[in-house]
């Protein structure tokens, strides 16, 4: 149930993109996320989707994947439509009874959510090819300079990378329980609101016992193997840019400048 | 001295209630004195409870002696600066595959030692691509941990530990979780370090079948060294075994119970290819 | 009252590139108080097997009758089901989440619907006839020993009053008293209360000194389903999928290849006893 969720999940290929450095891959994201809202205008959005197929293509990910992995915010994002449709004040398009659709309505409800598949599109193609682990080395060296004021940046990212890891074995561990509990007469999916909260209790207190029983074995684990800190440790994996990613750098400034220029033209 | 020596080692669990106030205090080793020499296989053979698990934690500094004290490669672990020393010379292998792994491609995590010792890097993945070699799970290396079966993860767990370069390798029950396969994995694991790298093992384990390779077994009770001697020696007391609550392979059992009868069966048999010697010499 | 099994079959993530046929065209039949070891190694699909048996999981095709009931079918009562066929998880001490270790038993007998009063007559006897002592009644189940945790995880199964009691690996983890003893608790309550037992395991020796019946599982299929004499004969298949016979068959057995006249299918290590006594004696 809970596994069927594949948005962002890597997808293992071989491509330009994924052996781009993640730092690159963490800044473009940005400055792509920075460009969405620059723009106002249909050659402005064009000229962002148009990168964004041109990224999609090269990372080699398959279209069908993506599109498939938006599904579960397809009502998030309805709804946003839906809403700035509703009750965005202007000349009224249609009317049914009390409900007012207005042409600055649809306009507004249409580019936010030409503004949100953008979005989540471009950010889930980062996650869809960059392994986690990679992410979260990215981000400690891109955030390093927040050590000067005192921000624990090397701790962070190795509690991001070991949440990751275990993610998968407390989902599968969370069926295991539900199931057992199942077994044991439980139901999970009939009543009202309350009722189905309170059936949680039996789901929600023996995982957490379980996850903090894991924490503790891993924490002597590492203690075992010598971990004491950012301080110190060398790496097996180090970051280093080379000349695709200067070019990655130089590619993803450029298209930022162009939209700022379609924005002041346009 | 040995790699590991404790000398009237012991430690308790201290309780304490709601107001932090002493409620209770277990002794979970008691003045326990063992000497380890260096390439030396032991087996620490208990059932649950028995302090065995509590005991092999301090060879790794995880706790210190409440009482008595333990020397590893010379080392008192009551020196708080060379914590670091001892857990890189000692290193330990625990129950749960799941609960140890850090990683989340094989090889990161087997890098993930050295890493913490401040190893330079292309000297990292010379240690990580020999361990994984010497465990059978190179092949493995961009595998995800979660997709390995139990003796598996377990193999990439000592493949982590050897790749800090330890002297002596600390088995708390590694054989535990995992069905009759992954077991014989993990135990062949350890002794092919002990003979090809002369690395000491300390295993501990609650399943006979395990010790009989040992070249040392100490079976403990109620925190105390309760039997000391190499397997034969152990074996042959089938009796004091059970009373213990610990049983015996079933050749040893077989063969204890035809002795019994009067057969003239030799003591401290533990496979059954001694067993079958036996009986072709009787029968 | 019996389960037929009618070509089961199950495959997992069917429509896409890593789908796995966890249960091939499985036929089966289980009567009235029967004591049933199923055997294999893991991934064999042992496990999927016991889930369908209570409704946990449907075939992806093929039916499954309790009673002459296909239990898939739209108006079947599935929680009757459930109360009927009481299935232990594998660890099944990691699903307690009550405060005491009484109002955990009680779990599965409220979610039938019963009154208070035979909720709590039924918690009673069960934490009875799994040996829990009355004054640990109210503790929490928590800071019970392993051993004790998962009597009362058994307990709470115990406490719906199952016809049909499947233990997926009761016995992992645990030491060798703690082994015998959850075995003897099952024994006792195949034989005192004629519940009918599936015990599903990847130890030979667990099963071979219980089990009326052997089901061994691999690759999805059942591959023998037989008295345990007659299963343990394929010696050299069983070995193939990881799977040893007792070390007592294989001591029978070499005797019998140098030409001894014994039994070669014996299982239990008294019986091995019995009769290499005899050819001694007779020598």
């Amino acid at each position: 149930m809970v596994r069927e969720i594949t948005i962002g999940q890597y997808y293992d290929e071989e491509s330009v993109i994924h052996r781009l450095d993640p730092r690159v891959k963490l800044v473009a994201t940005l400055v792509y996320i920075v460009a969405i809202f620059v723009v106002d205008s249909i050659a402005g959005y064009a000229l962002v989707a148009l990168f964004l197929a041109a990224c999609i293509m090269l990372s080699k990910v398959p279209v069908k994947y993506i599109v498939k992995g938006l599904k579960p915010v397809m009502i998030i994002l309805l709804l946003t439509v839906v809403f700035n449709m509703l009750l965005t004040p202007g000349e009224t398009l249609f009317k049914f009874g009390i409900i007012n659709i207005s042409k600055e309505g649809l306009k507004a409800g249409s580019t936010m959510a030409l503004r949100l598949i953008l979005l989540i599109t471009g950010s889930s193609l980062m996650t869809l090819t960059t392994t986690p682990n990679n992410l979260t080395d990215g981000m400690e060296k891109l955030l390093n300079p927040l050590k000067y004021i005192k921000v624990p940046v090397h701790e962070i990212a190795m509690m991001m990378s070991i949440a990751l890891r275990f993610i998968p074995i407390l989902l599968e561990e969370t069926d295991i329980i539900m199931k057992a509990q199942m077994a044991r007469g439980a139901d999970f999916e009939s009543g009202n609101i309350f009722k189905r909260a309170k059936a949680m209790v039996p789901l929600l207190v023996p995982l957490f016992v379980s996850a903090f029983r894991r924490a503790n074995d891993l924490a002597m684990a590492m203690e075992a193997r010598c971990y004491r800190g950012g301080d110190g440790r060398t790496k097996m994996k180090p970051l280093k840019y080379l000349r695709r990613d200067y070019i990655a750098y130089a590619i993803i400034w450029l298209f930022l400048a162009g939209c700022i220029v379609l924005r002041i033209l346009l | 001295m040995g790699i590991i020596k404790t000398e009237k080692l012991s430690y308790e669990y201290i309780r304490r209630d709601d107001e932090g106030n002493v409620s209770g205090v277990t002794r979970a080793v008691d003045d326990v004195s063992i000497d380890v020499t260096q390439g030396e296989f032991i087996a620490i053979l208990g059932h649950n409870g028995s302090g065995k698990s509590t005991l092999a934690k301090h060879i790794n500094a995880i706790l210190t002696p409440s009482e008595g004290e333990i020397w590893v490669d010379g080392i008192n672990t009551a020196e708080a600066a060379r914590i670091w020393d001892v857990r890189q010379k000692a290193g330990m292998v625990f129950q749960n595959p799941d609960n140890q792994i850090i990683g989340q491609l094989v090889e990161e995590d087997v890098g993930f030692g050295p890493e913490n010792l401040g190893v330079p890097t292309d000297q990292i993945w010379e240690r990580v691509e020999e361990s994984l070699k010497l465990l059978g799970m190179l092949e493995y290396s961009k595998h995800s941990p979660n997709k390995l079966s139990g003796g598996q993860k377990q193999r990439v767990s000592i493949a982590g530990v050897l790749a800090m370069h330890p002297k002596c390798i600390i088995f708390d029950e590694p054989t535990a979780m995992l069905d009759p396969h992954g077991r014989r994995e993990v135990v062949r694991a350890a002794r092919a370090l002990n003979d090809v790298e002369k690395i000491t093992i300390v295993l501990i384990t609650h399943y006979m079948e395990e010790t009989i390779y040992a070249d040392r077994l100490f079976v403990m009770d109620h925190g105390r060294i309760a039997m000391e001697g190499t397997p034969k020696e152990i074996f042959s007391q089938v009796e004091k075994l059970e009373e213990l609550r610990l049983g015996v392979p079933q050749a040893t059992k077989v063969a204890y119970e035809l002795k019994k009868a009067g057969m003239p069966i030799p003591d401290g048999i533990l496979t059954r290819q001694e067993l079958r010697e036996a009986l072709k010499a009787c029968l | 009252m019996s389960m037929t099994l009618e070509h089961v079959n199950c495959i997992y993530s069917a429509d896409t590139n890593h789908s796995v046929h966890a249960l091939k065209d499985i036929c089966l039949t289980i009567g009235d108080g029967e004591f049933i070891g199923l055997i294999g190694h893991t991934g064999c699909g042992k496990s999927t097997l016991v889930q369908h048996l209570n409704g946990l999981i449907s075939p992806t095709d093929g039916h499954i009758y309790y009673n002459g009931e296909d239990i898939n079918a739209k108006d079947f009562n599935r929680k009757e089901l459930r109360g009927n066929v009481g299935l232990v998880f594998q660890y099944p001490e990691h699903q307690l989440f009550e405060n005491d270790v009484f109002a955990d038993v009680c779990f599965g007998p409220k979610n039938l619907g019963l009154d208070k009063k035979e909720v709590e007559l039924r918690a009673y006897e069960a934490l009875h006839s799994v040996g829990f002592p009355d004054e640990e009644f109210y503790s929490s189940p928590f800071e019970l020993s392993g051993g004790q945790k998962r009597r009362v995880a058994i307990a709470g199964v115990l406490a719906m009053k199952p016809k049909i009691l499947i233990l997926d690996e009761p016995t992992a983890g645990l030491d060798p008293q703690g082994r015998e003893d959850i075995l003897e608790l099952i024994s006792d309550l195949h034989r005192n209360e004629n519940m009918t037992i599936i015990l599903v395991s990847h130890s030979m020796d667990d099963v071979a000194d219980y089990a009326e019946r052997l089901i061994v599982m691999d690759h999805g299929s059942i591959l023998y389903d037989d008295v345990p004499q007659e299963v343990f004969k394929n010696v050299r298949e069983l070995e193939r999928m990881g799977l040893a016979v007792p070390e007592v068959t294989y001591i029978m057995r070499s005797l019998k290849r140098n030409g001894y006249e014994v039994d070669d299918t014996i299982t239990k290590i008294d019986d091995a006893v019995e009769q290499i006594l005899k050819l001694w004696s007779e020598k």
